[in-house]
C-alpha cells in the first residue's frame, strides 16, 4: 500500500531518565485519497465533451429576377421537408395527370441514398436539387438536408432552396392525410 | 501503487485543467448537427433563436457595438441617450422591439434573457433588418469581409422553419449572402461519399 511516512528521522538520544516512549505508527493510510482521485478522473473523463460547436457556412443566392437559373427537367429533383421529420420528394417537373405517380414520400434515413442514386444517373452539368421547405418542418430538417447534400457530395451551386408553392403545399397536406402524420 | 497513483493524480490534474467551464447559457438553445469541421470564432455576432420563436442579438465584437447602436439610433430616430446607449450597447443579449428599447433601458438592473420578449421578425415587422443594416454600416469598407466570418445564426431544432426563413430574409434584406450556421459537429456517415473522400485525403 502506498503510505507515507511522516516519522522525524531516529537517531535521537534520549536523556538517561527518559523512559522509552512506545513508538506510533507514523504512516498515514493513502488508500481513501487514492480511491477519490480516481473518483475524481472518472466524473472528469465522462462529463468532459470533446465535441466542439462548428460553423456551417451558408451561401443565399442573390434575389435576381433578371437572370433566372435554368434547370433541365431530367437533372432535377425537388425534395419538400414536411412536418414531423416527413421528406417528400419528386423528379422534373410536376404534371398535373401524374401527380401521384410523381409525388412521393420519404424519410431523412431513405433519403440519402435517393439522393446518391440520382446523383449517379444524371450528368454532372444537369444535376440540379431543389429543396423547399414548408413552414411546418423545423430549422433542424432544414439544416439537416443540406448537411446531407454535403454528405453525399454534391458539388455547391448544384442545389439550392426555394420557395414552396401552393400546389406543392397541397400536395404534402394530402400526402399527410393519405400517411396519418400528425 | 505509488507510480499507479502519481498517474492517476498526473490524469486528474490534466483533465481538471484542460476542461474548459462552460458558463450557464442564459438562453436554452439544441443546436442542429452537421458534419462541418470549422470551429465557431471566438468574436461574432450572433442571432439566436429559441424553439418558441423568440429572437435574439448578441454583439459579441467589443469594438463595434457602440458604432451599432449609435447607428441604430440615428437611423431609427430613437433618441436615446448618452447613457442608455451604453447600457445597451453593454447588454449581453439584445431581446426588445425597437420601440421598446428606451422603457427597457430605464429598468435598473439586467434583464433576463429568457424574460425578453426578443425581436420581432415576422415579415410585416422584421427588425432584424434593422439590425443587420446598422451592423452593416458599422462594419462598412474594409471590414466587409471580416463581417462575413463573424455573422453567427444559432438556432434550437425545434424552432420552424418560417423564424429561420424570415432571418434569411433579413440577411438578404441588407445584401448579406454569406452567414454561417452554429451546428454541433460529428463525424460523416461511415461509407457515405464524404466519409470516403476523407479518407482517401
Amino acid at each position: 500500500m502506498a503510505e507515507m511516512d511522516t516519522s522525524s528521522g531516529g537517531g535521537h538520544k534520549k536523556g538517561p531518565g527518559v523512559k522509552k516512549q512506545k513508538k506510533q505508527s507514523t504512516r498515514v493510510d493513502l488508500t481513501p485519497m487514492v480511491d477519490l482521485g480516481f473518483l475524481l478522473i472518472t466524473f472528469f473523463v465522462f462529463t468532459t465533451t470533446m465535441s466542439q460547436q462548428t460553423a456551417m457556412n451558408m451561401n443565399e443566392p442573390k434575389n435576381d429576377s433578371t437572370n433566372v437559373m435554368k434547370v433541365k427537367n431530367s437533372g432535377a429533383m425537388t425534395i419538400l421537408l414536411g412536418k414531423a421529420n416527413q421528406v417528400y420528394y419528386y423528379y422534373g417537373q410536376l404534371e398535373a395527370d401524374k401527380l401521384s405517380e410523381q409525388f412521393k414520400s420519404s424519410t431523412f434515413k431513405e433519403i440519402r441514398g435517393l439522393i446518391v442514386a440520382k446523383k449517379k444517373a444524371t450528368n454532372i452539368d444537369d444535376l440540379m436539387y431543389i429543396i423547399k421547405s414548408d413552414s411546418a418542418s423545423t430549422f433542424k430538417n432544414a439544416i439537416d438536408i443540406l448537411d446531407e447534400m454535403t454528405i453525399c457530395g454534391v458539388p455547391p451551386g448544384h442545389y439550392a432552396e426555394a420557395d414552396i408553392t401552393p400546389q406543392e403545399q397541397e400536395l404534402i397536406r394530402q400526402t399527410e392525410l393519405a400517411n396519418g402524420v400528425k | 501503487m505509488t507510480a499507479m497513483c502519481d498517474v492517476a493524480f498526473l490524469l486528474l490534474s490534466f483533465f481538471i485543467l484542460a476542461t474548459k467551464q462552460k458558463p450557464p447559457e442564459a438562453l436554452a438553445v439544441k443546436t442542429p448537427t452537421s458534419v462541418s469541421a470549422k470551429a465557431v470564432p471566438d468574436k461574432s455576432i450572433i442571432i439566436t433563436f429559441t424553439a418558441d420563436g423568440k429572437t435574439f442579438l448578441a454583439l459579441g465584437d467589443d469594438t463595434k457595438k457602440e458604432a451599432v447602436v449609435k447607428n441604430l439610433n440615428d437611423t431609427r430616430n430613437l433618441g436615446l441617450s448618452e447613457a442608455e446607449l451604453n447600457k445597451l450597447a453593454k447588454a449581453e443579449f439584445i431581446g426588445f422591439p425597437i420601440n421598446q428599447l428606451k422603457g427597457s433601458l430605464n429598468i435598473s438592473g439586467t434583464i433576463p434573457a429568457d424574460k425578453m420578449p426578443g425581436i420581432p421578425i415576422d415579415s410585416a415587422n422584421n427588425e432584424m433588418v434593422y439590425w443587420l443594416k446598422s451592423i452593416s454600416n458599422a462594419y462598412a469598407g474594409t471590414e466587409q469581409s471580416k463581417l462575413e466570418q463573424m455573422l453567427l445564426v444559432k438556432g434550437d431544432i425545434n424552432a420552424h422553419y418560417p423564424i429561420f426563413k424570415s432571418i434569411k430574409d433579413a440577411f438578404k434584406d441588407n445584401e448579406i449572402y454569406k452567414f454561417r450556421i452554429v451546428t454541433d459537429g460529428e463525424a460523416p456517415p461511415v461509407g457515405s461519399e464524404l466519409y470516403n473522400s476523407e479518407k482517401k485525403n
